[in-house]
């Protein structure tokens, strides 16, 4: 590892990530290069064999989430990386990783699209891509840092989540956090909380691979064990064979929804800058919560109560949150490199107060004049 | 060797679901016949299927598996065994499947010599979809989108998977159980490398209809009129090799897997 022991090091945002998947126990990485999100995949190259793991560049995205798909069933705790166009690729693989429940974390390091787009560009355009980005009813996680240590930090929630829900987790990077370098405190090992998925514990007549247990979540059994367990796509019984029975259907993908919707609050992570007063609420994730504090900083310097909520957590959706936190302001900001995904989402549960997107294509970053400007107009009014 | 290979199948699953007269049931049987010819163990095996009349493979084992997506069981594979390289992965592929949407997986496992066995059954077009042309329909044969006769020339599946850099491809033909269940078994004892095994088989129900074949029976017998050994390969007329399907050993060589490599690798950068 880069950073052997505990202590602050200075790294860039993809090298924290992939600090913290080897702390996470991470034994398996497959990917396909692409900026800006190499690093993470060059990171595993280097370290995953010294820690006892696998590394290997498929020969495309649809085949690297499948493999870490595979890899995740024998037990090991696997994960890839891309941007844009490969999380496009991986879309058939998402729906397989929910439906077969293996756990898994695919982070993405966005960049403008759409298409190639801006290849080398920040973005934060794949917002509803996360969510959605593979076809029928179905749920995950998505987790979003704005710093170097979220990105150490937010690393090892994802893995302890996909053990935990046994369902895909995304790590939403951009282009600005996953090259940004900055100070991290890395703790020591015994002293980061690893979560590893909970073992079936049954008799060879009694075990059912998609028993779920009482928080529906069907306990693990690794190929190569005496209980002999079946992984399927297609919808399946308990018994993972193959079942097309209409209520079965309904039963399991509600299942697999609310696995994860049952425990939203829990999952639902974020920060709070000066909420408590805040008559104008900054609602940010990723990058754009950095020009957000600046911003925040300098309108308080001129009496405007300005507060901020950041997301770290983006799906599942935290409604509640931001139906709480929004019912004290007048105004509600959100700056985004996109043109207005994350605005979208929140106007639906905001009380119908003013949303105002503050909204960049291009690849540059939004600067703390960029929400000033509309902050000063708008209060005006 | 007489086995019955009655251990790993689901008997209550059965009978199939696959038409009368496709030749998925010979394969199956002859690949559940070399497991246990070479004593493998239910817990140690994973079968790794795609989507497709092949693909439903799966519901008859009493092995572990994986049924996963159209195209990329060889890719699932791949992360299954590296992940547990003690395991003994197959991969069941059609020929949509394994070489005309996941033509891409199947060259590269080859190449880097993954440690697997792949099974195709390649009937020479999409039988779960109503028998559509795929990347190994002959030239000029009538499919549900090739009415008026394929306009494409077909892939030489074997030969490809030789010249990626296979360590054993072999050619079989449904006409010919035994020597399924013979060339299966000897690639398990393998052990290692990438080791690919193509059954010609036969979809009565799409591919035998559109083609004026429309009984099994029939259609077996062309297998075993145009089938050629690559050992009397002399015998016949090159005019006449055209039509012919030549079977045994395409290559049958000494590999290093991936696996070990790999492992070795592992050692080599061992701090010390
Ligand atoms: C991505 C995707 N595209 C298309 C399909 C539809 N589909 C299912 S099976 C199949 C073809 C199967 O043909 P083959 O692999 O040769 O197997 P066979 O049915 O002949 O055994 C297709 C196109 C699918 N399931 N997934
Ligand atoms: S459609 Fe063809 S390949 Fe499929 S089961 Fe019937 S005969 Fe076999």
């Amino acid at each position: 590892m880069i950073c052997p022991k505990e202590g602050r090091y200075f790294l860039q945002g993809n090298i924290a990530v992939g600090e913290a998947a080897i702390r996470s126990g991470a034994m398996f990485f497959a990917g396909y290069p692409i900026t800006p999100s190499s690093e993470i995949a060059e990171h595993a190259s280097i370290h995953l064999p010294i820690a006892g793991g696998t590394f290997i560049q498929m020969e495309d995205e649809i085949s690297s989430l499948a493999a870490v798909i595979g890899a995740s069933m024998t037990g090991v705790k696997a994960y890839t990386a891309t941007s844009g166009p490969g999380m496009s690729l991986m879309s058939e693989h998402i729906g397989l990783a929910c439906m077969v429940e293996a756990p898994c974390v695919i982070i993405n390091v966005q960049r403008a699209g759409p298409s190639t787009g801006l290849a080398t560009k920040p973005a934060q355009g794949d917002f509803f891509q996360f969510r959605y980005g593979t076809h029928g009813d179905h749920m995950i996680i998505a987790l979003s840092p704005a710093s170097v240590q979220e990105c150490f930090d937010l690393t090892i929630q994802a893995f302890n989540f996909a053990e935990r829900f046994r369902c895909p987790v995304f790590l939403a990077l951009d282009g600005i956090i996953g090259k940004m370098y900055e100070t991290v405190n890395i703790p020591k090992r015994n002293e980061i909380k690893v979560v590893n998925r909970k073992k079936a514990i049954a008799s060879k007549v009694d075990y059912q691979p998609y028993q779920p247990d009482e928080h529906l979540v069907p306990p693990f059994v690794p190929f190569g064990s005496p209980l002999i367990t079946r992984a399927n796509g297609s919808g399946h019984g308990i018994d993972g064979y193959p079942c097309d029975d209409a209520k079965n259907h309904e039963q399991l993908v509600r299942r697999l929804i609310n696995k994860i919707d049952r425990y939203k609050k829990e999952i639902s992570l974020f920060k709070e800058y000066y909420t408590h007063d805040a008559e104008v609420l900054i609602v940010s994730y990723g990058c754009s919560t950095r020009p957000a504090i600046a911003a925040m900083k300098e309108a308080r310097k001129r009496g405007i109560k300005v507060g901020i909520l950041q997301l770290q957590t983006l799906w599942p959706f935290p409604e509640e949150l931001i139906a709480s936190i929004t019912s004290k302001a007048k105004l509600i900001l959100v700056p985004e490199l996109s043109l207005g995904q994350l605005k979208s989402e929140i106007i639906k549960y905001c009380h119908q107060k003013p949303v105002i997107g503050i909204n960049k294509l291009g690849g540059v970053s939004i600067q703390p004049e960029d929400i000033l400007t509309v902050l000063f107009r708008e209060i005006e009014k | 060797m007489k086995c019955s290979g009655r251990k790993y199948i689901k008997t209550e699953s059965l009978p199939f679901f696959w038409c009368s007269g496709c030749g998925n049931g010979i394969i199956f049987a002859a690949l559940t016949r070399a497991m246990e010819e070479n004593n493998l163990d239910n817990k140690d095996i994973v079968a790794v299927t795609g989507i497709g009349c092949w693909g439903k493979a799966d519901d008859y084992l009493t092995t572990h598996t994986f049924h996963g997506t159209h195209g990329r069981a060889i890719a699932v594979a791949t992360g299954i065994k590296l992940a547990n390289p003690l395991l003994k992965v197959f991969a069941l592929v059609g020929d949509g499947d394994g070489i005309t949407i996941g033509g891409n997986h199947l060259i590269h496992a080859a190449r880097r010599n993954i440690d697997i066995i792949v099974i195709m059954s390649n009937n020479f077009n999409y039988g779960m979809t109503g028998g559509q042309y795929s990347g190994t329909t002959p030239f000029n044969s009538i499919t549900a989108t090739s009415s008026y006769g394929h306009v494409e020339d077909a892939f030489d599946v074997s030969s490809l998977v030789k010249s990626a850099g296979a360590g054993y491809v072999a050619r079989c033909t449904i006409a010919n159980p035994h020597m399924i269940q013979q060339l299966i078994s000897k690639a398990i004892k393998k052990r290692q490398g990438f080791r690919f095994i193509e059954v010609i088989s036969i979809c009565p129900t799409h591919y035998g209809k559109y083609n004026q074949m429309s009984s099994a029976v029939e259609m077996i017998k062309d297998l075993s009129e145009r089938t050629v050994n690559f050992k009397d390969i002399d015998q016949i007329a090159p005019e006449d090799l055209g039509n012919k399907i030549m079977v045994g050993e395409y290559q049958n060589q000494e590999v290093e897997g991936f696996v070990h490599r790999y492992q070795r690798l592992k050692q080599s950068i061992l701090p010390t």
